[in-house]
């Protein structure tokens, strides 16, 4: 069975990829088990996801401790012990990441003996998940670069013409990169019962309720997660038509993210407006509105 | 027929969609959401013919779906964890009506503390409600369950709701290869719903969920579902059959993995059980005599089914994805519960707690709880439950309460 595990982080296009992967695996008359793992769905936030592949039925499900191949959109994420990502990595393990450094540069960073090869960090980084998924297809050798593109068009097709052929054009370059390490990534045995090492199983003790009851001991900590960074349509408010009413938009704001000015103005908090929109349907004046995210007039 | 690569979320609006459900209230919660966009998205480009309807909770949303059975329409409808909770009232309420609709949940754990991640707590606290219950271990048998659970709950013999359910994340985001039957198919094992008195209609005014004083009089109505709930059983039988005549699929209410000649045997639900399978092919090829049961139908209750099944075994490691404060797994309680006093039950119910919140179940841990399991049938003692969690799970927790310890002081400083 091929063992596959993505590491990214939020709108990466992780999920994508991993399907993509999938798709093409399963086109290729595999059968495919592949999902993504995240906590609560944000932009940014590590996230990792798997793809199963294998000739039989697959009975394994979750987590993949034994990847054959770990690949990495962001080397960002490599040294957070909390994203896992060299979890279970063997010398048998192939590691793909996608950097702009060299590989011996990770090689002697991590201290990998097996194989680590890099695909050079993409001008877009969007196009990060489909550059790798392209090049992981070619890794495992078993996947036809007519797969990839039919698998390819079939997971982004509701994007539109311009956005697909672009992806395809960075998922063939990187299937076509690979062609010297065609093949370098193989099928994982199934581990035997008889070679498993035992679970360290303890007894949970009885703590004291005080310890034992899940809370933050700590004062404001919702001003320093910066759930601004969730949002994708941003409120801009327009001051020439506001007529500083009495605040319906701060009033309405679920975030508690429009605060009044000395001046009675109304701001946006930024760092934490999650850019529900709730303000824009609620102002009398129809003095905000919405801008996507990505646009170039930052607040 | 098609087979496609979807989600198990996917495979359940399959099945709504391929039952042909014509109503949909819906509330969406993670992880059930994808189900209800599924939908919401083939209805907008007119590929279902069906209403969908968003209420503003959980609570109306089941309301809704047994008032609209009740006017003998085909109903759907989704929810999971939290919003099951939120809804419990009707959860309770809706089988009195006897008019019969499919409700899927998907799995998650229930708070306090928050979680995403799945176990069982939240669809066994419907166990005692007169829904009839199906757990799934694939999606395959998330969308095949779903036209199952109508043919079982609109049948006139039964005529209480059903639910369908799967774990949230194990199989709700993940994709695995299903089969997608035709409409035309599926319409020869699954016609449109004949609701038969099952019509409340404009014209003709009726009063449901109404008080009844008096015990015996209460007591008539609610041991009535309970009859019909255990006649599901044969009539679930008879279902299953019809089914794998039609799609070659089998669906026992009571599955078996090579438990035949084993000597111990797996005994859980849900789609942790295919890891199960996994360990007994690994442990078989060990030379252990290992198998799996594991009910798909959990109300009614196949005790019978079971029995068979676990006649002679020496042990079974009971695994629930569950926990009851202050009692243990409700599986095995309701295991011990039908074997009990009966000729030729296995002596050993190991009790193991794991996979709360989606905690992993590691192979190597599935090996250990047939060792510790063999070694109380040799002995004859049956082991303490056991909760499956690591020291070096332990140690990360302690390390996290240090840290709170150490703000703790600071805030108070
Ligand atoms: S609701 Fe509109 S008019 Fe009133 S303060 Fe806010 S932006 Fe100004
Ligand atoms: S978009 Fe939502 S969160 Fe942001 S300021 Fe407006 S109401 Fe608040």
């Amino acid at each position: 069975m091929y063992r596959i595990r993505f590491h990214g982080r939020g709108g990466q296009g992780m999920k994508t990829a991993s399907r993509i992967l999938g798709s093409a695996f399963f086109l290729q008359g595999y059968e495919v088990q592949d999902a993504p793992r995240y906590g609560a769905e944000r932009r940014g936030a590590p996230i990792f996801a798997y793809v199963r592949a294998a000739r039989q039925p697959i009975q394994e499900r979750g987590i993949i401790l034994a990847p054959d191949l770990v690949i990495v959109a962001d080397d960002s994420l490599l040294p957070m012990p909390a994203a896992g990502v060299l979890q279970g990595v063997t010398p048998r393990t192939t590691l793909l990441i996608h950097s702009s450094e060299a590989p011996e540069t990770w090689r002697q960073r991590l201290n990998i003996a097996g194989s680590l090869l890099t695909l050079s960090a993409q001008a877009e980084p969007h196009f990060a998940g489909t550059a790798l998924t392209g090049a992981a297809a070619r890794l495992v050798g078993v996947i036809m670069r007519s797969a990839l593109e039919q698998a390819v068009r079939q997971e982004l097709a509701g994007l539109g013409e311009e956005t697909l052929s672009a992806n395809l054009a960075q998922a063939l370059a990187a299937y076509d990169g690979m062609a010297a390490h065609a093949g370098q990534v193989s099928e994982g045995e199934a581990s035997a019962a008889v070679a498993c090492p035992r679970p360290d199983w303890v007894d949970l003790p009885l703590d004291e309720a005080d310890a034992a009851a899940a809370a933050i001991h700590a004062g404001a900590t919702s001003v320093e997660v910066r759930t601004g960074l969730w949002r994708t349509l941003r409120p801009v408010i327009d001051y020439a038509r506001c007529k500083r009413c009495w605040w319906v938009c701060s009033e309405f704001c679920p975030d508690s993210a429009i605060k009044v000015s000395a001046e009675n103005y109304p701001e946006i908090d930024y760092e934490h407006c999650k850019g529900c929109l709730i303000c824009v349907a609620q102002c009398p004046s129809h003095a905000i509105t919405p801008i996507p995210e990505s646009s170039e007039v930052k607040p | 027929m098609t087979r496609a690569l979807i989600t198990g979320n996917a495979a359940a609006a399959w099945g709504a969609r391929l039952a042909g459900a014509e109503y949909v209230p819906a509330f969406p919660i993670t992880p059930q959401t994808e189900i209800i966009e599924t939908l919401a998205g083939w209805i907008d480009a007119g590929e279902m013919d069906c209403r969908l309807v968003t209420l503003e909770s959980e609570h109306s949303m089941l309301t809704a779906a047994g008032a609209a059975a009740s006017t003998g329409v085909r109903v759907f409808s989704a929810t999971s964890s939290q919003g099951l909770l939120y809804g419990m009232e009707m959860i309770y309420a809706a089988p009195g009506n006897r008019a019969p609709f499919v409700l899927v949940n998907v799995s998650r754990g229930i708070q306090t503390p928050v979680t995403l991640e799945p176990d069982h707590n939240d669809v066994l606290a419907t166990r005692d409600s007169g829904f009839l219950q199906l757990h799934c271990a694939t999606c395959q048998e998330v969308l095949d369950s779903t036209l199952i659970a109508y043919r079982l709950a609109e049948d006139h013999r039964v005529r209480l709701p059903a639910l369908v359910n799967l774990d949230g994340f194990y199989l709700s985001f993940t994709r695995e290869p299903v089969d997608i039957p035709a409409r035309t198919e599926v319409e020869k094992f699954l016609p449109p719903f004949n609701p038969e008195t099952t019509r409340f209609h404009a014209g003709e005014p009726v009063s449901q969920g109404v008080v009844v004083l008096g015990g015996a009089y209460y007591s008539y109505f609610r041991y009535e579902q309970h009859l019909a709930a255990q006649r599901a059983l044969e009539v679930y039988a008879e279902v299953a059959a019809e089914f794998e005549q039609e799609f070659g699929r089998r669906y026992d209410a009571v599955e078996t993995y090579r438990s035949e000649d084993a000597e111990i045997v797996f005994f859980m639900i849900g789609s942790f059980s295919t890891k199960a399978k996994d360990a007994v092919d690994r442990l078989r090829e060990a030379g252990q005599a290992v198998g799996l049961v594991r009910p798909r139908l959990l109300r009614p209750y196949p005790a019978e089914a079971l029995r068979r099944a676990l006649a002679g075994k020496q042990g079974v490691v009971v695994i629930d994805q569950n926990l009851s404060m202050g009692m243990g797994g409700v599986l095995h309680g309701e295991l011990a519960g039908a074997l009990y006093g009966q000729p030729g039950m296995p002596p050993v119910l190991a009790s193991f707690i794991g996979g709360l919140g989606g905690r992993d179940i590691a192979a190597e841990e599935f090996y250990e709880m047939v060792e510790v399991t063999r070694k109380a049938c040799q002995e004859g003692v049956t082991p303490p439950p056991r909760l499956l969690y690591t020291a070096d799970e332990l140690r990360q927790m302690r390390k996290l309460q240090a840290v709170a310890h150490a703000e703790r002081r600071e805030d108070a400083a």
